[in-house]
């Protein structure tokens, strides 16, 4: 186990080196140029201009911008500044992360909660009325572009009955999310549904369910302890992976409900070319993935026996 | 006990008798492959049938929209600027689904939009399809070094979030031009592919008959090509017709954050962007799009979801 | 229902007092509703068995054989499948007539099956300890100690090497012979009034197969259990059977005590299962094999199921469906337990 753990955390190293310098590349090359868009329509003098690029670095090669800058996060937890007002980006993350991160708990909790019960509902009724039903919703849920679902839930419960604010306000409360974690979660909890599903479908017809039944143990523990037991491994999957996708795909749910988190964030330095921010966001989220992906892989010794770490 | 009768085999040699006795399965008819028991499935299959219909008729908007509108998606009269009510009851007339910000039919946009989103669809999806299956199948087939060079390689595109990476190549285009789209959305998405394809691979590498091709003295290519390929297929189908539902919405939603396909390009997308200005006093800019969108999308999830099913039997 | 009977409207005192046999099929069908139509598994079976008595239920894969265990067990799965007709009485009461919590009270405590495949048929991801201990926990209330206690008592009675360091293990890390045994463990766990094992041996080596049969019949004894073999392996019947029932197409195409049917058969098809076992006296010759595939359910042939493959078919074999009868002597003594449904049985058996 430890040797499996040291390997995967090895081969962690280059995916994570990989994708940081990726999105750096993509980001750094973007044409356009931040430190020209400082100075606004007047302009300024080309020695300005340079003397602004040499003090951020961006003149330097590319691969040599990346390593100055992996090295700042590294060695002193510094992301850098923003160009456009200075603020240093682990305060303007430290702003937007909280939110964004109670956001995507909530979405979460609703998406395993939901998910899964739709999921067993849909499994045990295989074939029947209920799944057939489950399934309509889900495929409809898949169908919606979140932007669309946002707004039909925003229009409604905001617009028409009153029961929300539009608006999240700055003050964080749990119950100002619930729409917004609804908005959020609401695809992949479609998937864990049809997830669940599927693999207790599947799972219903193996030997040793029958052999559950011929053991004269009653419904409710054939399906709580053989059948969940083995149905959910998949799930538990999907779920790991999704809770870094959740804090970084929250750009059209927070722009909807106005709320000042990550999404805010990714969607601000992408359009005003903040290299610094989007980097250093993607960098936490990468680290979010990799670890979630890792603790996942190690649960799974906890639920199925048969894998072996070697 | 009872007593062991002499006129009986000792029971060490009778115990390969069932090879005699219990060899063959009961008859059929026909012979039934997978992809045969599949399409028996499908015709049968309720959600197949809408799915197929709606998808015909999207493809024939996309390539005739002249059969199904006159008017012009592009030249507005702003007579009609923001007529918030539409018409209805006059269905098939140029204005009964209102007009937009420049007077332009909102019909006739949807019509001609359908197109964009269908290319973009279609375009992406064949992309990572091509892109996705070779990556899967050189690393599963292969396994070891080369497996674990583009495993890697695999994981950095797939630790990147989609619509975020896609938002950043997006923005470095001035002119987003569908190609351009296409591009963006192809550039993280073969991940998926991949993976589905490395891990189909894998198992079907273990099948018997694969091991009796090899044995028998099958080249490399012919043993991907003929035996593992089309028996790893089955899963790669199924996510990419469900992807390909992704894409258009991923378009959209692009679209939708002002990254998407830009004018002159008649899209979908261009109608949301257009539509999200003018939310608040013509929400049906916004609305008929989306429900194209929706409704696209679904048609295409419905069709992997039928096909999935169609092709495992153990879901049945 | 076409079986009307005494036994079945009287309710019968539970446990010892019922007299007759401990389980009885009584014209028992079972059909399979698929896209394709319906298959009609079994067609009208009757057997029954005693308290330590085993039954061997021969027959090829689709001859009905694991179906009608499943539908005595109850584990069937409904829909597809329906049981159209018939009982089967368990100390004289219709299980079929049952609750499901009667019947599953039924199950594993009073009748308890044993099932090909262990590793499939055992839950992967649960150790066999707990699966051994459930039996106790369900069924007696007993504490997860004290069920741990039971399930190593269990393991070292099938011989189970080193039971109380296995018994946290998976099913995955054991032997096949071993993970064998622990299914036979389970069913025996609450020391059952009947077992049902189907093809307990046949996903084993040939050096286990002898080893497993031998403990099976052994802990048989032991508790004077009934024991319904079911199998395609003559030569595991020959050493453990008392009688045998030749299941064909759905139906028992013959009844014997073992002994009896190994010298004499009395139906085709038994004759023809004989045949096809190698002898050693008979060397270098072909080996016989029954021509033909077995029928298609959907499709059974009308008459004899069997005459398409039948040497010795004629007309009346493709008209007329021959009944379960007893079989005589030459003279007309009776011979006690056998029975062909051949029409032609006396030239069979006499010829």
């Amino acid at each position: 186990m430890g040797r499996y753990v040291a390997r995967r955390l090895l081969q962690m190293i280059p995916v994570f080196l990989g994708t940081t310098f990726l999105i750096f590349f993509m980001v750094y090359s973007l044409p356009g140029d931040p430190v020209l868009g400082l100075f606004g329509d007047k302009g300024a003098d080309p020695a300005t201009l340079a003397a602004k690029r040499h003090e951020l670095g961006l003149d330097l090669p590319i691969w040599q911008q990346y390593w100055n800058y992996m090295t700042n996060i590294i060695l002193h937890f510094d992301f850098g500044t923003q160009i456009r007002n200075g603020r240093p980006v682990t305060e303007v993350l430290g702003d937007a992360f909280p939110i964004t991160m109670q956001l995507a708990a909530l979405a979460f909790a609703f998406e395993l909660t939901f998910g899964i019960g739709l999921g067993i509902i849909a499994g045990l009724k295989a074939g029947r009325l209920a799944d057939n039903a489950v399934l309509i919703f889900t495929l409809l849920i898949m169908s919606i572009p979140v932007f669309v679902l946002g707004f039909i839930i925003k229009m409604v419960f905001a617009f028409q009955l009153g029961w929300i604010e539009p608006n999240v306000s700055t003050e964080q409360n749990w119950d100002e999310l619930i729409a917004p974690a609804i908005v959020l979660g609401g695809l992949s909890l479609a998937y864990v549904a049809r997830l669940t599903r599927t693999s207790m479908a599947e799972n219903l017809r193996a030997d040793y369910m029958r052999t559950a039944v011929a053991k004269g143990l009653p419904r409710r523990r054939v399906i709580g302890v053989h059948l969940m037991r083995n149905s959910m491994i998949p799930v538990v999957t999907f779920l790991g992976t999704d809770i870094g996708a959740l804090m970084g795909g929250a750009v059209v749910t927070e722009g909807i409900f106005n709320i000042k988190g990550v999404g805010g964030v990714i969607y601000e330095s992408i359009t005003r070319r903040e290299g610094s921010t989007l980097v250093g966001l993607v960098t936490i989220l990468v680290i979010v993935y990799l670890v979630t992906s890792l603790l996942i892989d190690l649960l799974y010794a906890v639920l199925d026996p048969r894998i072996r770490y070697a | 006990m009872p007593d062991v009768t002499k006129t009986a085999a000792p029971a060490d040699e009778a115990v390969d008798t069932p090879s005699v006795v219990a060899a063959a399965a009961p008859q059929q008819e026909k012979a039934r492959s997978l992809w045969g028991d599949a399409w028996h499935d499908l015709r049968r299959n309720p959600y197949f049938i809408v799915s197929s219909v709606l998808i015909f008729f999207l493809l024939l908007i996309a390539a005739l929209p002249g059969l199904f509108t006159s008017a012009s998606p592009t030249a507005g009269d702003l007579v009609h600027h923001y007529v918030g009510k539409p018409e209805l009851g006059k269905i098939g007339s140029e204005g009964w689904l209102g007009y937009d910000i420049q007077g332009r039919s909102v019909y006739a946009r949807l019509i001609h939009g359908t197109r964009a989103s269908i290319i973009v669809g279609v375009a992406v999806t064949a992309i990572v399809t091509v892109v996705g299956s070779i990556m899967g199948m050189i690393s599963g087939y292969f396994g070891g070094v080369i497996d674990a060079v583009l495993s890697r390689i695999t994981d950095i595109f797939f630790g990147i979030p989609f619509l975020l990476g896609a938002m950043v190549v997006l923005q470095s285009f001035t002119d987003r031009t569908i190609l351009v789209v296409v591009f963006a959305l192809a550039f993280l998405g073969w991940t998926q592919i991949t993976r589905v394809m490395r891990g189909a691979v894998i198992t079907v590498k273990q099948a018997d008959y694969v091991q009796a091709a090899k044995a028998l003295g099958a080249g490399t290519t012919r043993i991907l090509f003929r035996h593992i390929l089309p028996n790893a297929m089955a899963p790669v189908i199924v996510v990419a017709t469900i992807a390909l539902g992704g894409y258009i919405s991923a378009e959209a939603t692009l679209s939708y954050l002002g990254l998407g396909l830009a004018s002159p390009t008649v899209s979908w997308g261009v109608d949301i962007s257009a539509g999200v200005q003018a939310i608040r006093t013509s929400q049906h800019i916004l609305l008929y799009p989306s429900i194209m969108v929706s409704i696209t999308v679904l048609a295409f999830i419905m069709l992997g979801e039928a096909v999935r099913n169609a092709l495992d039997p153990k879901l049945r | 229902m076409s079986t009307i009977d005494k036994t079945a409207t009287v309710p019968a005192p539970r446990g010892g007092d019922h007299t007759g046999p401990l389980l009885e099929v009584r014209d028992l069908h079972v059909e399979f509703h698929t896209r394709d139509g319906v298959a009609k598994a079994v067609n009208g079976v009757n057997y029954s068995v005693n308290a330590g008595e085993t039954l061997a239920v021969l027959g090829e894969s689709g001859s009905g054989k694991s179906v009608t265990a499943q539908a005595i067990m109850g584990i069937l799965d409904m829909p597809p499948g329906k049981i159209p007709q018939g009982e089967i009485l368990f100390r004289g009461q219709d299980m079929l007539k049952m609750s499901n919590e009667e019947r599953r009270k039924i199950r594993g405590r009073k009748i308890a099956m044993i099932f090909q495949d262990a590793l499939s048929s055992l839950n992967p991801v649960l150790s066999v300890g707990y699966q051994l201990g459930e039996m106790f926990r369900v069924h007696q209330g007993l504490s997860k100690k004290d069920a741990t206690a039971r399930a190593i008592e269990l393991m070292d009675r099938v011989k189970i090497p080193a039971a109380k360091a296995r018994v946290s293990d998976y099913p995955h890390q054991f032997s096949g012979g071993m993970r064998q045994r622990i299914m036979i463990a389970m069913a025996l766990a609450l020391e059952p009034d009947l077992i049902i094992a189907d093809e307990p041996t046949t996903a084993l080596d040939v050096t286990v197969q002898a080893q497993v049969m031998d403990l099976l019949a052994e802990l048989q004894q032991e508790f004077n259990m009934g024991l319904i073999l079911i199998t395609h392996d003559l030569g595991v019947v020959a050493d453990v059977a008392d009688k045998i029932a030749v299941m064909y197409a759905g139906r028992i195409v013959e009844q014997a005590p073992v002994h009896e049917l190994y010298k004499r058969p009395a139906h085709p098809y038994t004759r023809g299962l004989l045949d096809s076992i190698p002898r050693l006296d008979q060397k270098g010759q072909e080996l016989y094999a029954i021509k033909g595939l077995p029928p298609n359910l959907l499709k059974i042939p009308s008459g004899c199921a069997f005459n398409p493959r039948c040497p010795k078919a004629t007309d009346l074999c493709h008209t007329e469906v021959p009944p379960l009868v007893p079989v005589t002597e030459q003279d007309g003594t009776e011979l006690p337990g056998r029975k062909s449904a051949c029409h032609f049985w006396k030239e069979t058996i006499h010829g």
